[in-house]
C-alpha cells in the first residue's frame, strides 16, 4: 500500500480545480484518479460555448474551459492517472483503484476528495411502457456519440425532458441535419435554463410541449414511433390526449443524479434531497477527511460554480491536512418552505459561508430568507426564482447572533 | 410595439419587456445589465448567434476536434456556415485557438479549434 496526502477521485472540473487550489495552499502530495483516457470530465463533450462567463469573463466551449485547468495542473506538476477506475473508498480513507498501466493499487490517503460528478437518469427510472428497440439514448450519451465519436444517432428525433443537455442536443442534432420534432416535458415548466429554451429551441422552431410525457415506445429492431400524452397536475397521462409520433430516435433528458456509489462505500451519509453527501461549510462529509464538491454533491447548472465550490473544498481539505483538524460545524441549515435543497447542511457559525440552493417551483416576486431562531439573518429579493437556476447566498458571520440552527425558506 | 425577450448573453437569462418602434427601442425593463438593452436592439435589427460544431481529424487520438465561431453571425446564415464547417478536416495534432476558416463567408467571424487532439 502506498501513501498520499490527498487522493482526488475524478479529474473533471471539480477535481481539477480542487487539485490546483490544494497545491496553492501548500499541499504537495496529490494524486488525481480519472476513469476516462483524458482529464476534463464531461466538459470534453460539451463543445457548445457559454462556459467561463463568470470565471474568465469570456464565452468558452467546454473543452477550452477544461484545458485551462488541465494546463495549470500539468504546470504545477500535479500527478494524475487516467484510464483508471476507483473500485472502493473505505471509511479509513484507503482508496482501491485499478488501471491497465498500474494494475491494482491501494492508496492510504490522509484526505479523499470525492469529485465524481453525476449520472443521467435513464429509461429504467421512468418505467415508460413499450418495446425495447434501438434508438433510445440519454442526452449525454447522444452528445458523446456525436461530439466525440463522430456517430450520428438518428434522423427523426423526439426529446423527452427539457433538461439543459437535452436542449443543447436539440440544437446540435438540428445543426447536424436531424429533424427534432419536439421536446416533451412532464412538468408545467421547463427544467432547463430560459436562455437555452431561447437559443436551442425557439431559434430553430423546435416546439416545447409542457405537461406532456411519453406513454408508449414502439418498434421492434429500431424505434418507429412514440406515443405522447398530456398530463394532469399530478403527472398522470390524460386519457384521450394520446398522439403517436413517428420517429427513429428518442432522447431522454430527464434529470441528473450525483454518482455516489463510492461515497456510500466509504459510509458517507447522503442527503435524500440532493442525493449527494451531507457536508459542512468546508465541504467535509460525515466521514472526517473525506470531502465532496461539484455535481457529486449537488447538480449544478454552471461549471463556473463547480470550480468555485471545488476551490472552497480544497481550502477546507488543505486546512484539515496542514493543521490536522477543522473547526466543528454544529449548526444545522435546514431547507424550509419552498426550498428544494440547501448546501452546506452544517456550518461552524464562526466564519463567513456561502449557501447554494434551489427553489422547488417557479415563483415571481419572492424573497429567500435565512433565519436563525427568530432572528432574520439575510433576505434576498428575487423578481423570478426558477428551479433550473441555482441560487448562491454569501452570508457574513457577523450577521449570526445566536448559536441556534438555521432555516432557509421562500416568502 | 411590445415584445418579451429572453436575453441569451449570460446565464441570468433575463426576461426583458421591450417597447419599440421599428428598430428603435423605446424602453426596456427586466434586464439586470446594459447588455440586455444592447441584445434587444441587436435582436430587432439583425439577430446574431454563435455556433459550435466539430470537424474530422486525420491521424488523431480522437476522430473529431471541436470548433466554434469567434463572434456571432446573422442567425439566417447559420446553416450556410455549418456547410463550410462540414467541408473541413484537419490533420492531428490540433491546438485550441488555431484558425480553421478565417472570416467565414465574409461574415467577420473566424472558425477556431477548441480542443487539443494529439497525434495517434
Amino acid at each position: 500500500m502506498t501513501h498520499r496526502q490527498a487522493v482526488i477521485v475524478g479529474g473533471g472540473p471539480a477535481g481539477l480545480a480542487a487539485a490546483l487550489r490544494l497545491k496553492e495552499k501548500g499541499v504537495s502530495d496529490i494524486l488525481i484518479l480519472e476513469r476516462e483516457k483524458l482529464l476534463g470530465g464531461i466538459l470534453r463533450q460539451c463543445i457548445h460555448d457559454g462556459f467561463g462567463l463568470t470565471r474568465f469573463g469570456e464565452s468558452l466551449s467546454g473543452p477550452e474551459y477544461a484545458q485551462r485547468f488541465i494546463d495549470r495542473v500539468e504546470e504545477a506538476g500535479i500527478e494524475s492517472i487516467t484510464d483508471c477506475t476507483v473500485l472502493d473508498v473505505s471509511a479509513d480513507k484507503v482508496v482501491t483503484a485499478v488501471s491497465r498501466a498500474h494494475g491494482l493499487m491501494q492508496i492510504q490517503a490522509d484526505a479523499v476528495l470525492l469529485t465524481m460528478g453525476c449520472r443521467e437518469r435513464t429509461r429504467g427510472a421512468l418505467a415508460t411502457p413499450g418495446t425495447r428497440p434501438a434508438g433510445i439514448y440519454t442526452a449525454g450519451v447522444a452528445q458523446n456519440y456525436i461530439n466525440l465519436q463522430n456517430i450520428m444517432v438518428g434522423k427523426e428525433i423526439v426529446i423527452l425532458g427539457s433538461g439543459d443537455i437535452g436542449l443543447i442536443m436539440a440544437r446540435r442534432m438540428t445543426l447536424e441535419g436531424a429533424h427534432v420534432k419536439g421536446v416533451y416535458e412532464v412538468q408545467p415548466y421547463p427544467s432547463g435554463l430560459p436562455r437555452n429554451i431561447e437559443q436551442c429551441l425557439n431559434d430553430y422552431g423546435i416546439p416545447l410541449h409542457l405537461s406532456h410525457t411519453v406513454v408508449d415506445i414502439r418498434g421492434r429492431e429500431r424505434l418507429t414511433s412514440v406515443v405522447v400524452a398530456q398530463c394532469d397536475e399530478r403527472f398522470r397521462p390524460i386519457p384521450g390526449t394520446e398522439e403517436e409520433i413517428p420517429c427513429d430516435t428518442l432522447i431522454l433528458s430527464v434529470g441528473l443524479i450525483p454518482e455516489n456509489e463510492l461515497s456510500l462505500a466509504a459510509t458517507v451519509a447522503l442527503d435524500p434531497r440532493t442525493r449527494g453527501a451531507f457536508v459542512d461549510e468546508h465541504c467535509q462529509t460525515s466521514v472526517p477527511g473525506i470531502f465532496a464538491a461539484g455535481n457529486v454533491l449537488h447538480v449544478h447548472d454552471l461549471v463556473d460554480f463547480v470550480s468555485l465550490e471545488a476551490e472552497a473544498l480544497a481550502a477546507g481539505a488543505a486546512e484539515y491536512l496542514l493543521t490536522g483538524s477543522l473547526p466543528a460545524c454544529p449548526l444545522e441549515v435546514k431547507a424550509g418552505q419552498g426550498i428544494g435543497h440547501v448546501i452546506p447542511q452544517h456550518i461552524s457559525g464562526t466564519r463567513d459561508f456561502t449557501l447554494s440552493l434551489r427553489v422547488r417551483q417557479p415563483m415571481n416576486s419572492v424573497s429567500i430568507v435565512v433565519r436563525q431562531g427568530t432572528q432574520e439573518v439575510l433576505r434576498k429579493k428575487m423578481r423570478k426564482a426558477l428551479p433550473a437556476e441555482m441560487v448562491q447566498l454569501p452570508v457574513k458571520v457577523a450577521r449570526l447572533t445566536t448559536t441556534a440552527d438555521m432555516e432557509v425558506y421562500v416568502e | 410595439m411590445k415584445r418579451t425577450f429572453t436575453c441569451i448573453v449570460c446565464p441570468n437569462g433575463c426576461e426583458i419587456d421591450a417597447e419599440y418602434e421599428g428598430a428603435n427601442v423605446l424602453s426596456v425593463t427586466g434586464n439586470l445589465c446594459p447588455k440586455g438593452k444592447a441584445y434587444v436592439t441587436q435582436e430587432l435589427v439583425d439577430p446574431r448567434r454563435t455556433i459550435a460544431s466539430s470537424i474530422r481529424v486525420e491521424g488523431g487520438t480522437l476522430p473529431l476536434t471541436s470548433v466554434r465561431l469567434t463572434s456571432a453571425i446573422p442567425k439566417d446564415r447559420i446553416f450556410d456556415v455549418m456547410k463550410e464547417i462540414n467541408a473541413q478536416s484537419v490533420a492531428a495534432p490540433t491546438h485550441i485557438g488555431d484558425v480553421v476558416i478565417r472570416d467565414v463567408l465574409g461574415l467577420g467571424s473566424d472558425v477556431i479549434i477548441t480542443k487539443n487532439v494529439d497525434r495517434a
